[in-house]
């Protein structure tokens, strides 16, 4: 992470991913206790993963990274849960069809592609379509798109910090 | 969205801007600064100001004002990161009503109960309500900014302890200018003052540091 924050791409991947799985243990065992459908999990881990992205200046570099990941990861799941806590009011009939409904999707993608782009603006969705889609890296979307590499940076900045308010939102939105 | 395209997508966007540290600290820097230079527009200094800096009361007043702008900057510092306990500024912050009601004990101790009333009117209460939350609201926008970049857990309480950091910038800059000194007057007019800005920072902060 350290080398992450200094800006090294590579590293940085490293480090998500080594943490994934973990955060991924914490959601499951979030949504077990509090009864929560295990499928639910996996948009915490991708909520989680944006917000550690996005808030990873709060790290303080000279402490231990677990407190800080965990306190993030807890943060998210608490307003997930209260978000649910929402969607308790809704009638019975459609809480049946979501319970019917919700072993089918895969959970590794419950939160639709579409709608999530939805929010974002034209250039925001080309760039996220490119990078996180087609795996493109930003230079080679850069040439793509006919923009200069900084403006991609930027824009990819702003669209993950709109995915994120995306997330916030949840089913509500 | 597969977690893994996700993750892809986050390490393009590798490069950090500055650290919250850093935002914090230049938002509490510029926040002093525009409010003095309000301060020096707007109010004139009180012509005794250094020769009863060393009295009790105005030492007193000074201070717990000093004092609540240094604490609660650093629990506001504490509370925009994730993970951290912040026992000691909350210790600190927690001391300031001992300290307040001790001094309140002795000025009723030293000064004849007829007086009471007087002290504690003062001169210019209405001025007091008016400029601390005047002061007070450049310093409370900037550090509500930059607890926007940090990720506090929670809200409203972040948003109180940056409401109790701008007023003890406010209060510590309108003592320089207000003539009652009576730990009554502090009480009574900082301290409604200092309410009313805490209660602002507590609803904004509910609002606008949601992440």
């Amino acid at each position: 992470m350290r080398a992450a924050i200094a800006g090294d791409a590579a590293a940085y991947r490293r480090f998500l991913e080594a943490v994934t799985p973990r955060l991924r243990a914490l959601a499951r065992r979030g949504c077990q206790r509090s009864g929560a459908p295990e499928a639910e999990a996996e948009d915490i881990v991708q909520e989680a993963l944006l917000a550690i992205h996005l808030k990873r200046s709060t790290w303080d570099s000279a402490r231990p990274i677990g407190p800080w990941i965990s306190t993030i990861v807890r943060n998210k799941l608490i307003d997930t849960l209260r978000r649910r806590g929402h969607r308790i009011s809704v009638p019975i009939d459609d809480v049946i069809e979501t319970l019917e409904a919700a072993p089918q999707s895969d959970p590794l993608e419950r939160q639709d592609v579409e709608r999530l782009l939805a929010g974002l603006n034209p250039n925001q969705q080309a760039v996220v379509r490119a990078i996180s889609i087609d795996g493109r890296s930003v230079r080679d979307t850069a040439a793509r798109l006919g923009m200069a590499e900084g403006t991609i940076r930027v824009t990819l900045h702003r669209a993950l910090k709109a995915l994120a308010a995306i997330y916030r939102r949840g089913d509500e939105g | 969205m597969k977690t893994d395209d996700l993750i892809g997508m986050l390490s393009q966007d590798a490069a950090v801007g500055r650290g919250y540290s850093t935002i914090l600290a230049a938002a509490m820097v510029a926040g002093i600064a525009g409010a003095a230079l309000l301060f020096a527009m707007a109010l004139p200094m009180r012509s005794n100001l250094m020769e009863m800096m060393d009295t009790p009361r105005v030492a007193f007043k000074f201070g717990t004002a000093v004092l609540l702008a240094v604490s609660a900057f650093g629990l506001v510092g504490v509370l925009g990161r994730p993970g951290i306990a912040g026992r000691g500024w909350s210790t600190a912050l927690a001391a300031m009503p001992a300290l307040i009601l001790i001094a309140i004990a002795s000025e009723l101790a030293v000064s004849p109960s007829s007086d009471w009333m007087a002290l504690l009117v003062g001169h210019n209460a209405i001025w007091c309500l008016t400029f601390i939350p005047m002061l007070a609201a450049g310093p409370l926008a900037l550090l509500l900014l930059a607890l926007r970049q940090g990720a506090p857990g929670n809200p409203g309480l972040a948003g109180a302890a940056a409401g109790l950091c701008a007023s003890g910038i406010a209060s510590t800059l309108y003592a320089m200018h207000c003539v009652d000194d009576s730990p009554l007057f502090v009480a009574a007019w900082y301290g409604l003052a200092t309410l009313g800005v805490t209660v602002v920072g507590f609803l904004l902060g509910r609002s606008l540091l949601r992440w």
